[in-house]
Order: structure tokens, then sequence, then C-alpha cells
């Protein structure tokens, strides 16, 4: 196939349980050598796609070409040049770390031989050579994880799906993980992740969507995104009361938008210092004071109007 | 092997290197416990049977095919049920199998050639043993090997349907309390079915377990029935199977695809 051909096209792609619409008609290419998010939060249709994708659930309707080949009849083709690191780890807890590739290699038609010496390969890239021979069970959350991304590369997947790759793990393990994968792009592997976390799109991802109710709200660059979508800096303001509101009126005017949560307020600035001597010239004392940058949170946010983790 | 195509073997393969690594636990129960069993009913009821002078033939002779018929039902039932829904609910092995270039029927075919081969070597090396002892009394007896096969697959596969439906592993309980037990004990096992009442007997010639063990009996005693009877219970085990299979497919395709 032609390398100007994108690697994942989906047009007008829309994915129905019954009544339910979980993913209400969505447009997306993927590039090859593109590390791509699907970004936003529970629910909002990133794991449909993210199965239609990886050929395991078929499209209600629109057009669906992975390596230019059509799921709906090709899906053993396509999933054979696919790695799929799931949601939850689907390891056989029982079995060996090495046992786990060896033998999903073995799905893949790769020899024992050929197997062994990719899972020992694998284990090494993802730091996980000297637990080889120990069982999957007792490790710790991160190092399942760090297992099921080496299994997902037995067979040298073209393009990687990693459905909320970090979620539930600790902030060390995580770093580990993107670091990991950040490797794996600079081999020009495609990158398909799903996330709800701001900081894994900025990390990781060349080029997003934002999804919310089953439709893309915004798509680009996380940088892209953040000058369209938000000023450069936030400044955050919280004060000792029970109501924020009758702040916000006060704060009318500085920068170019407010966003008044719960506990705080948001003050879109593109100068967050400016903004914060115009509060306090007004005569407002906050009890606590953030000035920061502009994130994909805030992007988020001013799409959609809700935070991303609940 | 090589008749069998290479996604459905890595799938038997999967479960054979697990095997491997709990045999041992299993020979107590899958070999050595039914011997015993078999050897001690066998042996201590079979003399007051046979002082009887009820059955033509010695009670051990009677017993071993019904319970080498009912181990193949054991272990059907047995890798039908809990291995299934861990693969399903807690281990979810068949999402990550699915994820792979394998199609359903590979899954399934995979996981029913473990099966097979629990049952068929288990079976067999009961059939071998309790030769010694006079529980097999004719050459033919060594189509028990295909015919436990049979009741195996007859078995399983409408399990393998409901084990795929189900999230809560308690119906394996009631189905073991109130399907499987019921006809390890009324499907002419212990005792020929002629002494149930006769309201009992078409429960009896619907179940599977009957017609396996009745196929197994024929084969191992010096009685080997007509050929038309045979035919029947084979035709009637193989209709268990095939419907089973059909309901199994479908189920794990509406499991593992949307």
């Amino acid at each position: 196939m032609p390398d100007d051909l994108p690697l994942i096209h989906a047009q007008s792609l829309v994915k129905r349980f019954g009544d339910f619409t979980a993913v209400g008609g969505i447009d997306v290419d993927v590039q090859r050598g593109e590390a791509f998010g699907f970004l936003g939060p529970n629910g909002a249709g990133k794991s449909s796609t993210m199965r239609m994708i990886g050929c395991v659930s078929r499209p209600t309707e629109g057009t669906l070409r992975i390596l230019g080949k059509d799921p709906r009849t090709d899906g053993v083709a396509i999933r054979a040049r696919l790695g799929v690191c799931p949601q939850q780890d689907t390891l056989d807890t029982e079995l060996t770390v090495r046992q786990n590739l060896t033998v999903y290699a073995r799905y893949f038609g790769i020899g024992r031989k050929a197997a062994r010496a990719k899972a020992d390969e694998l284990l090494e890239f993802v730091q996980l050579t000297e637990r080889a021979n120990s069982k999957v069970e007792p490790l710790s959350g991160g190092m399942k994880r760090r297992v099921t991304i080496a299994r997902a590369l037995v067979n040298d997947p073209e393009i990687v799906l990693l459905d909320e790759p970090t979620t539930g793990l600790d902030p060390q393990a995580r770093h580990l993980v993107w670091e990991r994968l950040f490797r794996l792009k600079q081999q020009g592997v495609t990158l398909v992740l799903t996330t709800h976390y701001m900081d894994e799109a900025e990390q990781l991802c060349d080029r997003l969507v934002v999804m919310d109710g089953g439709k893309i709200v915004a798509e680009g660059t996380p940088r892209s995104l953040i000058e369209n979508y938000s000023t450069r800096e936030v400044l955050e303001l919280r004060f000792n009361a029970e109501d924020q509101a009758p702040y916000a009126e006060k704060l009318g005017g500085i920068g170019e938008r407010l966003e008044i949560l719960p506990d705080r307020i948001l003050v879109y600035a593109e100068d967050g210092d400016d903004a914060l001597a115009e509060a306090t010239g007004r005569g407002l004392h906050p009890s606590a004071v953030l000035v920061r940058r502009s994130s994909l949170e805030d992007v988020f946010l001013h799409l959609t109007g809700r935070s991303l983790v609940e | 092997m090589s008749v069998i195509p290479q996604p459905t073997l890595s799938v038997f393969e999967f479960n054979f290197v697990g095997y491997l690594r709990t045999w041992r636990g299993s020979v107590l129960s899958s070999f050595v416990l039914p011997v015993l069993f078999v050897i001690g009913f066998g042996l201590s009821v079979g003399t007051l049977v046979n002082a009887s002078g009820k059955l033509s033939i010695p009670y051990i002779a009677f017993v071993v095919p019904g319970m080498i018929a009912s181990t193949a039902m054991q272990i059907a039932f047995g890798e039908a049920t809990f291995p299934v829904a861990a693969k399903f609910i807690w281990m979810k092995t068949y999402f990550a199998q699915i994820a792979a270039p394998l199609r359903v029927g590979d899954i399934l075919w995979g996981d029913m050639l473990f099966m097979l081969f629990r049952a068929v070597s288990t079976t067999t090396v009961f059939l071998l043993i309790t030769s010694f002892f006079g529980g097999v009394q004719s050459w033919w007896g060594l189509l028990t090997i295909p015919i436990c096969a049979l009741i195996a697959i007859a078995i399983s596969a409408p399990v393998y349907a409901v084990a795929a439906k189900i999230e809560n592993t308690s119906y394996f309980a009631f189905m073991q309390r109130f399907v499987v037990i019921p006809m390890s004990l009324f499907a002419g096992v212990y005792f020929s079915v002629s002494r149930l009442p006769g309201w009992l007997h078409p429960l009896v010639y619907v179940s599977p377990l009957y017609h396996g063990v009745e196929l197994c009996r024929n084969a191992t005693t010096v009685n080997h029935g007509n050929l038309l009877d045979n035919a029947g219970h084979v035709a009637y085990l193989g209709l268990w199977a095939a419907v089973g299979l059909w309901f199994a497919l479908r189920q794990f395709r509406r499991r593992l695809s949307d």
C-alpha cells in the first residue's frame, strides 16, 4: 500500500448497542509513524472506537479501513499486524512472564524457538529480564502493564493500540511506561492510545482528538488545541467561601474568560501575574493562588464544561 | 496432529502449558480416585451383587464401563465450566486471544481439544488399570476411548454455551447438583435402569450419559448388543454434540465480538 495512505481511516464511523450510541459518527485518519490519541472522559466512546480499530467489534455504520483493509472481512489479517494493550490486563497470572509471551506468540504462528528469542528481546525492552521466570501473579501493577505491552509487541506490529495504558499506575510506573512507549515511537511504530490523562496525551501524542458523548469535539496537536481553545496562562484562585460565584462577579473583565468550579475560579489570561495584580487591585484576597500554563485539561473544560477525571 | 490447523493448536498449547504446571495435582483426582473407587465398589459391593445371582456378568465388569463413561462426563463438565468462566470473567484470556489473529472457532476448538485430551487420557488409564481386575471382558473395549471422546463432546458442548453466557458461576453448582449428579446416579452406571420405576425411564433416555454408558458397556462386556441400538446411541450423542456445538459457537461469538 502507498506510503501516503493513512494506516487508519475512519469516516462517519458509528457504533450502536441497541438504542445506545457509543460512537456517533467520527472521522479519523492516522498516518504511519504517528502517535495518535483519543482523549475524553469515561463513556466518551474511546474504548468502543478502539475495539472497532482492533477488529473485535463490528462498525454499525460508516467506513473503516485499517492498513488499507476492511475489518468486516479481513479482521484476522489485520489483527496479525496489530499489537493490542487492553485497558485491563489479560495476562495468565499462573504462567511465568516469559510463558505469557511465548504462548501469545504462537497465536501469530511464530515458531517456538523464534518465540523464545522474541520474548527475551522484549523482556529486555520492558526491563523485566530478571523476572522472566517468575509468575505474573505477584508482580506489581506497573510490571504487569509492561508485560502486557511486551506481549503486544511479539508480532512486530505496525500499529500498537493502547487503551488507557497507565490508568491505575503510580507516577513512577507511569513514567517508565511513557518512556518505553516513546522509544517505540522513535522506532517508527504507529501508536494509537486512549487516555483521560492530560499529561499523558501531552507527553505522548503528536496529534489527538477530544471525544465527548461519542463525538469528536476538537482535533489537533496538543499545542494547537491549547492555542485555539485556551489562553497561554491560567490563574487559579481559591476563596474561603461555600460559593465562589460572588467573587467571579468581582473578577469580571479580567482575562479573556472565567471558569467557575465548585472549589475555585480559573481566570484565562495571556499573563497570569498581570491578571492577579488586577484582581488584588480590586481588593480581592484569595486564600490560595496558582499561576500556570494552559493544559489540555483547560481545553477539555472549555469544550465540554466538565473536567476529565471526575 | 498436522490435520489440526495451527491457530487451533496454538490455543490447545496455551492450555497444555498451564497443565504441565498443574498435572501432578490432577493425577490424584483424575486417575487415582476413580480407580480406587471402582476397585472398592466393584470388589466389595460386587461380592454381594454377584452372590445374589441377578447379573449374568460379574458386577465389576458391569460397573467399570459405566464409571468410564461417567468419568468422561465429569471431566468434560469440569473443563467446560470454571476454566471457561475464568477465561471470560477473571483472567479474560479469551479477550486476549481474540485480539490476536485467531477466530472464535479457533479458540473454542482449541479449548475443546484440550478438554478431549483430558477426557481421553484419563479414561484410557482407567480402562487400562481396571482391565487387570476383570473390569473389561472384550477387546472391543478399546472402542470406549472414541466413545468417551463422543460423550465428552456431547456433554461439554452445551455446557460451553452456558459458561459463555453467564456472569455468575453459581449456575455451575446448580447444574452439578441437579443434572450431573442425578445423571451419574440414575443413568445406568451402578445398576440397570430396568430397576427404576417406569415413569423415570423417559428422563433416563433423554440423558446423554445413559446412551454413553450403554455404548461403553456394549463395548467392554461380552454382550455387545445389536448394531441398530448402538447406532442409535451414537446418533443421539452426535445430536447433543452438534446442537451443543452450534450453541457454544454462537454464544462465544456473541461474547467475544459485537
